[in-house]
């Protein structure tokens, strides 16, 4: 039997998707979650700061995702399925309590989502031993299994999810020592540091970088390389935050095309992978946005899926690649199909590697097709208006940022 | 409780012994001084079964692996273990490395590897075709095999348990008095009595053969870092990769693990410390850089994890075995980077020794066939069974069924490393991300080093 849609993944982008596809008639909406619960990562975020634009209201992770499943009405959501294999033809090779089975749909929405960089990838030196975790595995350890896995840490990173660490040790009476940073400013906005150093009584290491964790069995303290000098913090934790990448590892080895400046899979502006029955949304696109963000994604994404289902969203007859150049790190979504019927889209967003004020801009050659002045940090995103209908004919737009010349 | 043979060390070639000297009809225990056997020298290695095409012609090393490569294809099925027939290729890179590839071929049929032959660069490319471009030729090695450096030891411990061995962890060996006709021992966790005492403490084996004499060797820890290739890496090469060795080195190879990886090690570093084998940012960028150079479409593959493991060299290039049959005692030492697969062997000879010293052994005992679970990716894993329940660790398709067999039973994992090592849990691409709560929930405290949870501080 094919289903109508399988969505892979219930976090915000799933869960959304999989209600707008019910809302707009969709009958048929399977939704395979790999964990024993639905809800994805905000069922583990103990924090408040979700659901206000969703919702109206201001919540914590776990109630936002509760709401989130109470929310997908008529949906079949299988939870402990994993899918382990994608093959063409919208076919998902599943495993779940039962034992291995494929299911098959029109469409498949993939909204895995992203994880942190753990210390192995980060090729960082010294003992391996218990103590080190990433922000997602401590708000695990701390909010599902209730587990204080650490009495006083220092956190890399100062994103903004590295900040919801100070929250989730506070609650599990963890002592954050320090947090660091690489950069000459920490990447959340300020005040965060002064709230960090106020509130939660953690030193702000900017330009300074964890060189080595020290511990037998537990971890015992850390090196750090500061620009005073190198510096060791006794600790039994350590957690490494953000360096997010999408969980894309069912389809790094599929069909599906990946662009490997986003870790995500290669979308146009509908979400359509590069074979059109494949749909993905959320932060599987590119690591991270908020779950707002990722929620909406899902609904858009979801009007594309409908409006290929009623046939009015026709397989592209030509594409335009957004090549992404200079200071702009990745634009997604990275083509621009043609015909474009008017469904609700993504919008395309570009992040940048440097923070700078410039002219970002999208050229044919030496034509510029659109361009505005803004200012951009590296951890904010920008949007670029809809522009599609104006490059059917283009193979080809280079979006980078023009910086001043230096005087 | 008069044992007839206290093993000093649960690494894997303790547990060899182990099991021999069960199946022998002895009354065995094995102490280890870690929560879980395996947790030294043995934990970190590159899981080669190596047919000694290249070991010192004459050898106790050489006899040991031969001795321990046929065991171990005699004895896998039963105990349900696995074996990757790669095959390996010795690629020389230069001129000089080519020149010395005849005297490899030469060694080789002297060590009694007999299907050992030079092969030139055309053939080589038909067989490896992501090797980087440039290799002059190679000898190719068809017996060298990759295993499940984990599975293999923790099978001969239990066969040895099936067979009446008793395993105690936590047991440090700190002293010990040679009585009339047996010794006792000082543990940490008490005295141990025992007529005759095998040495097989790996990184401590100088300290602890200090019980009975002066130590005649030194062991000097040498250190090997690896680099864990994600599982997408896995079809880039079929053989063991191997470069030409040097004086010091047999260098940085690149194969594949039971486990459905790709590896690039080891480093061989000296070091003084025997308990850290650290990982070192710089060295794992070198090791990257060479796996790449090595095979270019590595490039595009991520780092899964890294790790480092100790062997224990001596002063001496052998293996320093023997007995003192007035002292009661077997030293079994500066068992370097080949024991895991001379450690079968290696129990072979011990059992010799104790036979012409001590004792006889029965050699009519039916080995108690004892399978451990499957972890290799060329066979089934119970996740891709009939109702395999819950999933826990998703990189690694670990189920809640696997975790808790393995913190029961006979020999359960006695930290989280030991229970990694039963499993493959946490041991993937997320490295604990989405499952390191889970584990420790079901651990609830058995694991030395896991904290167990406290209901109360949950609020989701």
């Amino acid at each position: 039997m094919k289903h109508d849609v399988i969505i892979i993944g219930s976090g915000p982008a799933g869960l959304a998707a999989a209600t707008e596809l019910r809302r707009l008639g969709i009958r048929d909406v399977v939704v395979l979650e790999r964990e024993q619960t639905a809800g994805g990562v905000p069922r583990h975020c103990g924090h408040p700061g979700f659901g206000w634009r969703e919702c109206r209201r201001l919540l914590a992770g776990p109630a936002y995702a509760q709401r989130l499943v109470a929310g997908a009405t008529g949906v079949d959501l299988r939870t402990g399925t994993t899918a382990l294999r994608l093959e063409a033809g919208g076919r998902v090779h599943t495993i779940s309590s039962t034992g291995p089975a494929v299911v098959e749909a029109r469409h498949v929405l993939l909204a895995m989502g992203t994880r942190e960089t753990p210390r192995s990838a980060r090729l960082i030196s010294g003992t391996r031993p218990w103590g080190v975790f990433t922000t997602g595995a401590l708000q695990q350890l701390v909010y599902l299994a209730g587990v204080q896995p650490c009495t006083s840490a220092v956190i890399v990173g100062t994103e903004l999810v590295s900040f919801s660490n100070l929250l989730t040790m506070r609650h599990a009476r963890i002592r954050p020592l320090a947090m660091i940073e690489a950069g000459e400013r920490i990447v959340a906005p300020r005040p965060g540091d002064w709230i960090a150093r106020l509130a939660f009584g953690a030193r702000v290491l900017t330009r300074s970088t964890l060189v080595a964790v020290h511990g037998e069995q537990r971890v015992s303290g850390v090196d750090i390389e500061t620009p005073r000098g190198r510096e060791t913090i006794e600790c039994d934790g350590v957690v490494f935050s953000g360096g997010f990448v999408p969980e894309t590892e069912i389809v790094r080895t599929s069909h599906l095309a990946i662009d490997p400046a986003t870790g995500g899979p290669v979308v146009d502006q509908y979400g359509r992978c590069s074979d059109p029955a494949w749909f993905a949304a959320g932060n599987l696109l590119r690591p991270v946005e908020a779950s707002w963000t990722a929620w909406s994604e899902g609904r858009a994404v979801a009007h594309a899926i409908a409006a290929s289902l009623r046939g009015a969203l026709p397989a592209p007859t030509h594409q335009t690649v957004l090549e992404a150049a200079g200071l702009v790190r990745y634009v997604c979504p990275q083509r621009l199909s043609h015909p474009s019927p008017l469904v609700p889209a993504l919008r395309v967003n570009v992040r940048v590697s440097r923070a700078g004020r410039g002219r970002l801009r999208m050229t044919h050659g030496k034509r510029e097709l659109w361009g505005q002045v803004r200012s951009m940090l590296p951890e904010r995103r920008l949007l670029i208006p809809t522009v599609a209908g104006d490059f059917a004919t283009l193979d080809r737009v280079v979006v980078d940022l023009a910086l001043p010349a230096a005087r | 409780m008069l044992h007839d043979v206290a093993i000093v060390g649960g690494g894997v070639v303790g547990c060899a012994i182990l099991r021999r000297l069960a199946l022998g009809g002895l009354c065995c225990v094995m102490l280890e001084k870690g929560a879980d056997i395996l947790a030294g020298a043995s934990k970190a290695n590159s899981a080669l079964l190596h047919t000694g095409f290249d070991a010192p012609t004459g050898s106790l090393e050489l006899a040991c692996m031969r001795a321990g490569y046929a065991e171990y294809h005699e004895i896998r099925d039963s105990l349900n273990l696995p074996l990757l027939r790669t095959g390996a290729v010795v690629v020389a890179w230069n001129d000089e490395d080519y020149a010395r590839l005849a005297a490899i071929v030469e060694q080789a049929h002297a060590n009694g590897v007999a299907d050992v032959a030079q092969i030139d660069a055309s053939m080589l490319y038909r067989l490896e075709p992501n090797l980087a471009p440039g290799a002059l030729g190679a000898v190719q090695v068809p017996g060298e095999r990759v295993i499940d450096a984990w599975s293999a030891p923790l099978a001969y411990a239990h066969q040895a348990i099936a067979h009446g061995a008793i395993i105690r962890r936590g047991c440090e060996v700190q002293g010990g008095e040679r009585e009339s006709d047996h010794w006792v021992l000082a543990t940490a966790a008490g005295e141990v009595m025992a007529r005759v005492v095998v040495n097989a403490a790996g990184l401590y084996g100088d300290h602890v053969e200090r019980i009975a004499r002066p130590a005649p060797f030194t062991i000097r820890p040498r250190k090997g870092q690896f680099v864990v290739f994600d599982k997408t890496a896995y079809p880039l090469v079929t053989a063991i990769v191997l470069p030409v060795p040097t004086e010091r080195t047999k260098g940085v190879l690149v194969c594949r693990t039971a486990y459905g990886n790709l590896i690039v090690g080891p480093t061989a570093e000296e070091q003084d410390d025997r308990v850290n084998a650290t990982v070192d940012q710089q060295a794992l960028e070198r090791l990257i850089a060479n796996g790449r150079a090595l095979v270019p479409a590595l490039a595009d593959h991520p780092v899964t994890a890294v790790y480092a493991g100790l062997r224990p060299a001596t002063q001496f290039k052998d293996y320093q075995i023997e007995a003192l049959p007035g002292e009661g005692w077997i030293t079994v030492g500066g068992i370097r980077s080949t024991g895991l697969t001379g450690a079968l062997g290696i129990a072979q000879h011990v059992a010799g020794l104790y036979v012409e010293h001590f004792g006889a052994l029965d050699n009519a005992v039916t080995p108690i066939p004892t399978s451990v679970p499957n972890l290799a990716e060329d066979r089934p894993r119970p996740y891709a069974q009939a109702n395999p329940g819950e999933i826990v660790c998703h990189c690694e398709l670990v189920t809640r069924g696997e975790i808790e067999a393995a913190l029961v039973g006979a020999l359960p994992a006695g930290d989280l490393g030991g229970l990694k090592r039963r499993t493959r849990c946490a041991m993937g691409r997320c490295q604990g991300f989405y499952c390191s709560w889970r584990i420790a929930q079901l651990a609830d405290g058995r694991l030395a080093d896991v904290p167990q949870p406290t209901p109360m501080m949950r609020t989701a």
